[in-house]
């Protein structure tokens, strides 16, 4: 009978003892359908790769799809100048380890040049959108694969498997197509472009399931470590070159772990002692905090943050 | 116990209260956490909800749409998801208003089951007839009425047997169709209260006259019949993409979309028939892995893995061609004909080019013949000359290049298709593969109005 009612906290150590992976593999087959799809039908493809968990899967189950052949698209990073050392790290080791070429598109660059400005607050996630645009335009990827999940945001939750974006990369919400089975229409007028999200229907509890079932290598920050922080916001800030405490904020040693590794600057740690994978899946589905709540400073920002920037381009 | 992944889907007029059933089953399921519970506690106490400001408006934990925030409706489709012991369920909130019954078809047409929200106070209206015969079309599963408001008339059991009536009626009417298979399943009817929770996750003390279940638990236990028969169907294998690293490799990769399949197997290459032998399966281990403890033979990849297949001999297959099983191939076909749920903003009128887009294939079609559209308020097919959005109706099409297809109402998956506008590339209609029950009568004109009944 239903034990929904239980409190979180008790039903996580069920929901992590399930040995059933039928549901996990039901996940996977769709998402090597959708991508296997889009290559098919699509000139030029890329994929959006950051190093973040949600991409790491995203590239494991691309390598899958093609296998024993190459994965056969470039990847795209856009890299903020605020990123975390260990991911840039291991982004690029993963992009040697499979031989894929690596695109960047930098924030820096069009700050240094006069073409983006720097916000008053110093985030920076939101600025991604003109280098995403740009570089999609300078090689005309005409699919571009995004790890974005429906169950981080509510305007996520509204989001297409493929998504048609118009010649300014723009999001319209109303008048989005139809999608019917898994017949997936990508067809587009010369300048527009589709984002196809392959982990749509997935959850961040399932990607810790499928991190752990599959043994994917991530970068070092997604486990317990000890950090050098500070607290603003009601987040925990780690200390760095792009992320630094007035004289107001007293810095401290701390056990954490990310949950998400965005941008540095908008970036917060949890206070965690999971230092491997089963440790780190007891604690997701125990959690009572969702990753962007706990983690994102940029989704903050007004009650339909997401939404506007989607509309403006942004994933 | 083994988790398995169960799609829902949600439909309702406008003011059903579709969103806070929503909102009240994740919530009360323990599906949201507490700094979303925070924001809806918030902006509802903005927006001076509830006599003291405490209670929450649950509806603003799916309506995540400025648009939708301000006028309190529901505009697209919203993905949720949430576990229980029993079930992951992946739920598409569909918006109830008339102008976007297309996402309902969206929502609809991968569900196993759908809820279908009714206000006690108005009783079965013409989008609930609407929303079953779209249910009935795309033929989901399962169909749950939630009869929602009951608080709203005291819980009196009356006017919840009245809708329980009607909606029996409606579904009797068009379970009756004319190609002998059975319709869907009897809808389940519950009395809720998505406001107060009535029956939603427990049952209510206030409705003693209901001797079902809760939403919940019926939604945790209703058979995942879909994917069960799946795997016993014949193979249906679509091929995506060729896999060729080197030229001791080629490999067919593509989701198995029914059935099973091994090495050994001898499989048709449709269209055009040609017989041969499979080689090698290569499976993902994980998939490998679930099937074997779902009691699979696990030797035999089966529907719904994505596999990559090597065949004996040589032949030219490519994206578009399906991989068949021997002794029940899909039929070929280069003149369909289809029901279908029409999406354009134009309408549909015989001499339209569309393309028609099947399994991993698109052909270009013309339209020679719309026979019907289905009336809602009798539900018969009426004859028409053309579709306009929202409409239910028969279509004759030729084809450029014959497809292998079969009737949907027999395989969802091998039998469905997409008409897509060749000019603007958007999504006009979801079409549903309708073969006569047998071969031979092909030749004549029988398979009119086959909603009617």
């Amino acid at each position: 009978m239903s034990t929904a009612t239980a409190a979180p906290a008790q039903r996580a150590a069920d929901v992590v003892d399930l040995t059933g992976q039928s549901a996990l593999a039901r996940l996977e087959a769709e998402s090597i359908h959708i991508i296997r799809e889009v290559v098919a039908e699509f000139d030029r493809p890329a994929m959006l790769f950051s190093g973040g968990k949600d991409s790491v899967v995203m590239l494991h189950l691309a390598a899958k799809a093609f296998w024993p052949g190459k994965i056969p698209f470039p990847v795209v990073h856009i890299d903020t100048g605020h990123n975390f050392e260990e991911v840039l790290d291991f982004r690029d080791r993963t992009v040697e380890r499979l031989g894929l070429k690596l695109v960047v598109g930098s924030v820096q660059e069009l700050i240094d040049s006069g073409e983006l400005a720097e916000r008053a607050d110093g985030t920076r996630n939101p600025l991604q959108t003109v280098p995403l645009l740009r570089t999609i335009a300078q090689h005309r990827f005409d699919a571009v694969f995004g790890g974005a999940r429906r169950d981080e945001d509510r305007a996520r939750a509204k989001e297409r498997i493929l998504s048609l974006r118009d010649e300014f990369g723009q999001w319209d919400p109303r008048s989005q197509r139809p999608e019917l089975w898994n017949l997936y229409n990508g067809r587009h007028r010369p300048g527009q472009h589709v984002r196809a999200f392959p982990i749509s229907n997935w959850t961040e509890l399932d990607v810790w399931r499928y991190i752990a079932a599959e043994e994917i290598e991530l970068p070092p920050l997604y486990y317990a470590h000890e950090r050098e922080v500070f607290h603003r916001d009601g987040m925990i800030r780690a200390v760095g070159p792009h992320s630094l405490p007035t004289p107001e904020e007293p810095t401290e040693q701390l056990r954490v772990r990310y949950r998400t590794v965005g941008d540095m600057s908008c970036t917060g740690a949890v206070l965690s002692d999971a230092a491997d994978n089963a440790a780190v899946l007891r604690e997701v589905a125990a959690a009572t905090i969702t990753e962007r709540g706990a983690t994102r400073a940029d989704d903050r920002l007004s009650e339909a943050a997401m939404e506007d920037r989607k509309k403006d381009g942004y994933f | 116990m083994t988790a398995t992944l169960f799609r829902l889907a949600t439909a309702g007029s406008v003011d059903d209260g579709k969103s806070t059933l929503v909102g009240r089953l994740l919530h009360d399921a323990q599906a949201i956490l507490s700094d979303q519970l925070d924001a809806v506690a918030r902006s509802s106490k903005d927006r001076g909800f509830g006599e003291d400001g405490a209670e929450l408006d649950l509806a603003l934990l799916t309506d995540g749409l400025r648009a939708e925030r301000e006028q309190g409706i529901t505009i697209d489709v919203a993905y949720r998801y949430f576990a229980t012991d029993r079930r992951s369920f992946v739920l598409a909130d569909c918006p109830g208003h008339v102008q976007y019954t297309r996402n309902t078809v969206t929502g609809t047409s991968t569900a196993d089951a759908v809820v279908l929200l009714v206000d006690v106070r108005h009783g079965v209206v013409e989008q609930t007839r609407r929303h079953l015969a779209v249910a009935h079309l795309l033929r989901v599963e399962h169909v749950i009425i939630a009869v929602n408001k009951i608080d709203a008339v005291d819980h009196r059991e009356e006017p919840f047997r009245q809708v329980e009536a009607d909606v029996a009626r409606i579904a009797a009417e068009l379970g009756a169709d004319s190609s002998g298979v059975s319709g869907a399943c009897a809808p389940i009817v519950i009395p809720v209260s998505a406001l107060r929770g009535d029956n939603v996750v427990a049952p209510s003390a206030n409705t003693p006259w209901y001797e079902g279940e809760a939403l919940l638990p019926i939604l945790e236990q209703l058979p995942d019949a879909d994917h069960a028969r799946r795997r016993t169907e014949p193979l249906r294998l679509p091929v995506q993409t060729v896999i060729r690293p080197h030229s001791e490799f080629r490999g067919y990769a593509g989701q198995i979309v029914s059935g099973s399949l091994a090495a050994g197997d001898e499989v048709l290459i449709q269209p055009g028939g040609h017989r041969t032998a499979v080689t090698a399966v290569h499976r993902t281990a994980l998939q490998a892995r679930a099937a074997a403890e779902q009691g699979g033979a696990s030797l035999r990849a089966e529907a719904p893995e994505s596999v990559v297949v090597e065949l004996a001999g040589q032949f030219d297959v490519a994206r578009g061609h399906l991989l068949a099983a021997c002794e029940a191939p899909a039929t070929e076909r280069d003149e369909l004909t289809l029901a279908l749920a029409w999406l354009g903003d134009g309408a549909l009128t015989p001499g339209a080019r569309v393309l028609v887009k099947h399994g991993t294939q698109t052909v270009k079609g013309l339209v020679e013949e719309i026979t019907d559209r289905l009336d809602l308020a009798t539900l018969t097919g009426q004859p028409t000359r053309e579709l306009v959005l929202n409409d239910i109706g028969t279509v004759t099409l030729r084809l450029a290049g014959a497809l292998s297809v079969d009737d949907y109402a027999t395989a969802k998956r091998t039998g469905a298709v997409l008409l897509i506008d060749p000019d603007s590339g958007d999504t006009l209609a979801a079409g549903m593969v309708r073969l006569p029950v047998f071969e031979e009568s092909e030749d004549q004109d029988d398979d009119a109005a086959w909603l009617a009944g």
